[in-house]
């Protein structure tokens, strides 16, 4: 995949002279000096690229800086100095006709509280894009009726925004950002105004939607939860600076200081980590075309009770009970065929979560299998899942004894297993 | 030892400067009077010319409709009332009066209060002289608009503009500053060119405030129009200046009576005007 988006050190210094501020940065001196000097911080030295038709979530508390940086995607804030490259163009040096263009066609927007149009109806709100646009009436309201079918509000056309429950106006919002048909969204917090449920359902949808488009969005969030949910990497921010870039699955299992790790350490670690952290080589594997005492022989010598039948390419068949076995030694059978139930495997991504209440009870393990080739990769069974959680357990327990971690936090990029904890 | 400091002569330098204001711009003066004249004269001549149960029935036709039924049968009532007490001409005249005022009010409050609105610099300068022209007693600027004008109904009306026009420009500066930020940055995100984010974002949102300051406008001219009286503005305070003058409680209590009914007719139609129907 080609990078859409590149960061190279932006800093954004609020106030009437930011420049003043930038020298008292370069000199060593704290976010909380530069504020009480009037140059409150927003955020400083961010640097990472995102790449086409990826889901980014920047993360952090409030006053973390996440905001502005979102505000610089599309110059809402301008940027006091780094650069800020969209398909390879530096956007902090585009001129006042480039900027309108850049953000008419380019990138579009989803606001906390919706930031929609009273006085417009809902078709006119998700229109006012390709208006800007210059888009004929006709075809702009065809294609905002479009959109808002997209996003399930069909029927709902000619209401006003606010005759529409706080869920449905966010819908109007999306709307209004996908029907300009941008490559870049950006999300503030997009789903932080709604309630738990129809949060929930909007993140689904929001996955189920960026399936078929493949935008690339950045999405910011408070929302630990959400982060890990709906982001294919995350950028942790903490005072204006970037903490940690990394898979939801990295985060939570190297947090990269003690800062990350306080921030993960309420998570449901089962919710997270996928099969594929509890998965082991796979044992007690019967081919179809082993006689009755070969499969005996393979189970017994692993004491499972259960077997997994695979053809000779490690094409997953299903599962036999040891019972089943045994029946067919003493009537000799010659292969496992049509002996084998066809229970359906895990994949690598189920949430271990899932698996666990797959494991509590017989067989006590279950097949993983790639959902491309049909293939075997290995198995989960109740030790293994056991053991990688309390591992995650023990590690966060263990870093949560070095509480005096420096204020300059570390920057771990990517690269599983390269965990760095600040001393 | 008796020091006295001279008196500082602002009076005498005030008159002064007018005086040789008058004359510089006497043409312009002039044009101003005859153009104003023109207008009222013709608006009020044509109102006039309407039988007047015409024009009440218009009047009551378009208070049914923005202000609801109620506010409908009471101006019928109270407009039947001034014309049987023989106060239809002087109520015309006084109605044209704020009405055209008004016009000139909000055509100069509205670009001021939105430049104001836009830019903090205009908005520095702006607000003190507001503070001025409001607090200013109004008589005081009846007695320049003589010269300038001479006695009559323009004099009468650009008092009245001097006086009712700041409310106009304060509430087109409320409305717009008070627009959501999230929605100007939802109007700037989506490429909104400046003149675009003002008339379809912050004019629109900032409707029903601006109505509320023309409301403010129309009332305060009404006001100003009975004060104006003392400058040859004739109308409803022509009747009321007279009665003062001759001592005649009621013929006063009857001219005043009429003004209250155009005040309230005027604000009930125009408070509704603005209000959001979504």
């Amino acid at each position: 995949m080609a990078t859409k988006i590149k960061l190279e050190k932006v800093t954004k210094i609020y106030g009437d002279r930011p420049q003043r501020g930038l020298r008292m940065l370069d000199e060593g001196k704290s976010n909380k000096e530069l504020h009480e000097a009037g140059h409150p911080v927003g955020c400083v030295d961010v640097s990472f690229e995102v790449e086409e038709g990826e889901l980014l979530v920047v993360m952090g508390l409030s006053g973390s800086g996440k905001s502005t940086l979102i505000r610089c995607f599309n110059l809402l804030n301008s940027i006091t100095r780094g650069h800020l490259y969209v398909d390879g163009e530096d956007i902090t040096q585009y001129g006042r006709k480039q900027l309108l263009d850049y953000r008419r066609r380019k990138v579009s927007m989803v606001f906390q509280h919706f930031a929609l149009f009273p006085f417009r109806t809902v078709t006119d709100n998700a229109a006012y894009g390709l208006e800007m646009q210059g888009v004929s009436r006709d075809e702009r309201r065809a294609k905002a009726r479009e959109a808002l079918e997209l996003v399930g509000l069909k029927g709902w056309e000619d209401a006003y925004p606010g005759q529409l429950s706080g869920g449905m106006q966010q819908r109007v919002g999306l709307a209004r950002a996908l029907a300009v048909e941008s490559d870049i969204l950006l999300m503030d917090e997009a789903f932080s105004a709604l309630d738990p449920l129809i949060r929930r359902d909007m993140q689904r949808e929001l996955m189920q939607l960026q399936q078929k488009m493949r935008k690339t969005i950045i999405f910011i969030t408070h929302d630990l939860d959400e982060a890990l949910e709906l982001g294919d990497r995350i950028v942790l921010m903490r005072d204006g600076r970037v903490v940690q870039t990394d898979t939801p699955e990295q985060i939570l299992s190297n947090p990269a200081n003690e800062y990350v790790r306080r921030f993960v350490e309420h998570v449901d670690l089962s919710r997270v980590l996928p099969a594929s952290a509890a998965m082991v080589p796979p044992t007690a594997v019967v081919f179809e075309r082993d006689g009755a005492r070969t499969a005996l022989h393979k189970m017994n010598e692993v004491d499972f009770t259960v077997g997994f039948v695979v053809k000779r390419d490690y094409t997953y068949c299903g599962t036999i009970g040891i019972d089943v076995v045994e029946r067919a030694v003493r009537s000799r059978a010659q292969t496992m065929d049509g002996l084998y139930e066809e229970t359906p495997p895990i994949r690598l991504d189920t949430p271990l979560a899932d698996v666990i209440a797959m494991v509590a009870t017989w067989p006590f393990a279950e097949a993983v299998v790639d959902e491309d080739t049909g293939k075997l990769l290995g198995i989960v069974t109740r030790t293994s899942v056991l053991t990688v959680l309390a591992d995650n357990v023990n590690n966060q327990a263990d870093d949560g004894t070095d509480e005096a971690s420096g204020p300059a936090p570390a920057t771990a990029t990517s690269a599983a297993g390269d965990t760095e904890v600040a001393a | 030892m008796n020091f006295t400091v001279p008196k500082f002569p602002l009076a005498k330098l005030i008159d002064n400067g007018l005086a040789w204001l008058t004359e510089q711009i006497a043409a312009v003066t002039h044009a101003l009077s005859a153009g104003v004249g023109t207008a009222i004269d013709g608006l009020t001549a044509s109102l006039l010319w309407l039988p007047p149960w015409v024009l009440i029935a218009i009047v009551v036709a378009i208070a049914w409709r923005t202000a609801g039924r109620k506010v409908g049968i009471w101006s019928a009532a109270g407009l039947l009332l001034l014309w049987n007490l023989r106060l239809w001409d002087a109520t015309v005249a006084t109605f044209t009066l704020v009405l055209i005022s008004t016009f000139i009010a909000v055509a100069i409050g509205l670009p001021v209060g939105i430049a104001a609105a836009l830019n903090q610099r205009v908005r520095k300068m702006v607000v003190p002289i507001l503070d001025f022209m409001q607090t200013m007693p109004a008589f005081v600027y009846l007695i320049p608009a003589i010269p300038f004008f001479g006695l009559g109904v323009v004099s009468a009306s650009v008092t009245t503009v001097i006086f009712a026009t700041p409310p106009a420009i304060r509430l087109t500066i409320l409305g717009i500053t008070q627009v959501p930020e999230e929605l100007v940055e939802a109007a700037d995100a989506f490429g909104s060119s400046r003149w675009q984010k003002l008339f379809k974002v912050q004019l629109p949102m900032a409707v029903p405030t601006i109505m509320a300051g023309v409301n403010q406008t129309i009332m305060l001219a009404l006001s100003m129009v009975v004060i104006a009286a003392m400058i040859g503005a004739g109308g409803l305070g022509g009747e009321v200046w007279r009665a003062i003058q001759r001592l005649q409680p009621g013929k006063g209590f009857e001219a005043g009576l009429a003004i209250v009914v155009l005040a309230m007719i005027l604000d009930r139609i125009t408070q509704r005007i603005g209000q959001r129907k979504y």
